[in-house]
């Protein structure tokens, strides 16, 4: 695997990755690099980065045996629970590891950009611990679907910004998010949310979320005394799927199977599933998989889940799926909803409806596994941030 | 030679700076903008930078966000754009210079694109998202077509790097003198002097040319009696925005760049 390690420091994977940004970008992404080496291979940071995860977080989150899913598909389930994370999805582990980063750097001010708001709500979070002055960007139609996180950023003390730009969506704030950046690189540093973007983002937001594969896989083996044969986790930009899939990467006995947002159909424009209908490209500073137009204009994306609802998809995501370590499926709308509602009826988890994708996609990965085969799949986060919206779908007044 | 070297050097025996203005093609559509390019090349432009519409313009401010919506609404393209430029070979040998993010070229093909922007007509490529160590294949082809590839340098560019981008810069340099996006701002930095000797220092006599903020004839001179040029780009953008339904709109857009270009043209070196 040293492939791997080669393409990872050039913060290339395979033909994607990469570092593709305005000049004035180049001397802050080389800072963090640097800082982020450095600090990875420091003690003192290691130490108070998981006592956080420990007694702020909550960490180790529990992997929960799920006996009627299990009893249905003859498949031994197991769910990550990510969903128990403090604020309430694995997205608290990226932006508690960056904005110590931030401090580390002398950086006062942070941004980020949010689409479901659970990443603006970690990094909010995050920022009021430790003290850090937070702006949060957000496209306007995400802050109508994801109304009750707004506010939670607001009571955590972050100052939001909607973004009216564009489709309105992740990828708007994103832009707006790197704009504010170039005009603040001396104070500022941006907490990219998912393993996206520029070198080094992709590799620095795997290396946080990885603590999810390394307590699963330790887990797994404690729980039921072998390696699972699949995981399964629904992939937008791909941090909680990184961070899961990492851990069993040199274990070639375990399939990874990574879920994209199937949306209404296959039609561009209709879903976000960049390896069915998109193509490679450069897009927010990485090469990688974009649903684009014939003319190199990206597209928009439509999932009924805000999280899941980008154009591209992380660059190592990208190198895995052309090199067939992992097998990308998609979910569509209609199937994450009723994923949504069977594990809150049948296991007592409201599951947020990113994760219902992965939940979404068992009858596509159970077959593929032999009888009481073992299957760990990453609830990457809780569903009360979607709870009004799956109301107003389903046409019941909570 | 070149169009834009020429240029440069034309200016440069005659002891004169370049004004280079920034336009988006196909903005509001892509014959109107025929018409403002071929108006502003008689205005006494110098050079054109023609920015390529893109859907995730991540470096530009709210007025050139807009101007590039508006031409992909108007169906603008990559082969359209091209397709203009050759019209207006038949009637302007102005030096025209993409302004582009990379994504639209490398789904056209970038060694196709360099073929076919060099036959069209086009003298070089500003490729805004594309630094020197990722290129795709961009610089050699650029090489090979004989068309100026033109690198950007920012305020926080470390000397090291600086060097780099002007060895892999032809043309002119395009120095961004302030952080942040595309836009008018009220005032030049106080350092942009001592800056731009800096950058001269490495630039091994490639012309250095200023933008990023500048808006006003009194600016567009002090920059350009700093560097070897001065761009002006949102504050004409604008001006095609405010004036895109008035049949004149050409006509008042050049008039705008007449008076920068003469500004530019009166400082002497």
């Amino acid at each position: 695997m040293t492939g791997r390690r080669q393409a990872s420091t050039a913060g290339r994977f395979g033909d994607h990755g990469g570092c593709y940004v305005p000049e004035t970008l180049i001397p802050v992404l080389e800072e963090i690099d640097r800082a982020y080496r450095r600090l990875r291979r420091d003690r003192a940071f290691a130490g108070r980065l998981r006592d956080l995860l420990r007694s702020y977080v909550g960490r180790p989150t529990a992997l929960t045996y799920a006996g009627a899913l299990s009893r249905r598909w003859q498949r031994r389930i197991w769910l990550k629970r990510e969903d128990l994370c403090h604020t309430g999805a694995h997205k608290i582990n990226n932006a508690l590891g960056q904005a110590l980063l931030a401090q580390a750097m002398g950086k006062q001010r942070i941004i980020a950009e949010t689409g479901a708001g659970q990443h603006g709500v970690a990094t909010a979070t995050a920022c009021a611990l430790l003290g850090l002055r937070c702006r949060i960007y957000m496209g306007t139609e995400d802050m109508r679907r994801q109304a009750p996180n707004v506010y939670r950023m607001r009571l955590l003390g972050a100052e939001g910004e909607g973004v009216d730009s564009g489709t309105r969506t992740l990828k708007d704030a994103v832009n707006e998010a790197l704009r504010d950046w170039v005009a603040h690189v001396d104070d500022t540093h941006y907490i990219l949310g998912s393993a996206l973007g520029p070198h080094p983002f992709p590799t620095m937001v795997r290396d946080f979320q990885s603590v999810i594969g390394r307590e699963a896989r330790r887990q797994i083996l404690a729980a039921e005394g072998c390696l699972p044969q699949a995981v399964v986790a629904c992939v937008g930009g791909g941090s909680n799927a990184i961070g899961l899939f990492h851990a069993f990467l040199r274990d070639p006995q375990v399939a990874l199977y990574g879920v994209e947002a199937g949306g209404r159909g296959p039609t561009l424009g209709e879903h976000a599933a960049r390896f069915d209908g998109g193509r490679p490209g450069v897009f927010q500073g990485t090469a990688s998989y974009v649903l684009q137009d014939d003319d190199g204009q990206v597209v928009g994306t439509h999932s009924i889940s805000a999280g899941l609802d980008y154009a591209a998809v992380g660059p190592e995501h990208a190198w895995l799926h052309d090199s067939g370590r992992a097998r990308y499926l998609r979910c569509s709308d209609a199937q994450a909803l009723a994923a949504f509602h069977d594990l809150a009826a049948c296991e007592g988890i409201i599951p947020a409806l990113e994760s219902s994708h992965a939940l979404g996609a068992l009858d596509q990965i159970c077959p593929q596994l032999p009888q009481d085969g073992v299957l760990v799949l990453n609830l990457s986060g809780r569903g009360d941030k979607d709870i009004a919206e799956v109301a107003r779908i389903s046409g019941v007044t909570p | 030679m070149n169009r834009i070297d020429a240029t440069m050097q034309a200016l440069a025996a005659t002891g004169r700076k370049a004004f280079v203005a920034y336009i988006t093609a196909g903005d509001p559509d892509l014959e109107r903008s025929e018409a403002i390019i071929a108006a502003l090349a008689e205005a006494g432009v110098d050079i054109i930078e023609l920015g390529f519409p893109y859907s995730d313009p991540m470096a530009d401010g709210p007025v050139i966000q807009a101007a590039g919506e508006r031409a992909l609404a108007a169906g603008t393209t990559v082969p359209g754009i091209l397709a203009m430029v050759a019209r207006l070979r038949r009637r302007t040998q102005v030096p025209l210079l993409a302004f582009t993010y990379i994504n639209p070229l490398l789904r056209y093909g970038v060694e196709r694109f360099v073929s076919d922007a060099a036959a069209a007509g086009l003298d070089g490529i500003l490729p805004l998202d594309l630094p020197p160590e990722q290129d795709r294949g961009l610089a050699s082809a650029a090489t090979a077509a004989g068309l100026a590839l033109v690198r950007l340098v920012a305020p926080n560019t470390v000397p090291a790097r600086r060097r780099t981008l002007a060895r892999s810069s032809s043309g002119f340099i395009y120095y961004v003198c302030r952080y942040g996006v595309t836009g008018e701002r009220s005032a030049l930095p106080e350092d942009l002097a001592e800056q731009v000797a800096d950058l001269r220092r490495h630039a091994g006599g490639v012309p250095v040319c200023i933008g990023f903020g500048i808006a006003s004839p009194q600016q567009a001179a002090a920059a350009a009696a700093i560097g070897d040029g001065a761009v002006v780009g949102s504050h004409l953008v604008q001006l095609v925005a405010e004036h895109r339904q008035d049949p004149q709109v050409a006509a008042i857009v050049a008039d705008r760049a007449a008076a920068l270009a003469a500004a530019v043209h009166e400082v002497a070196r």
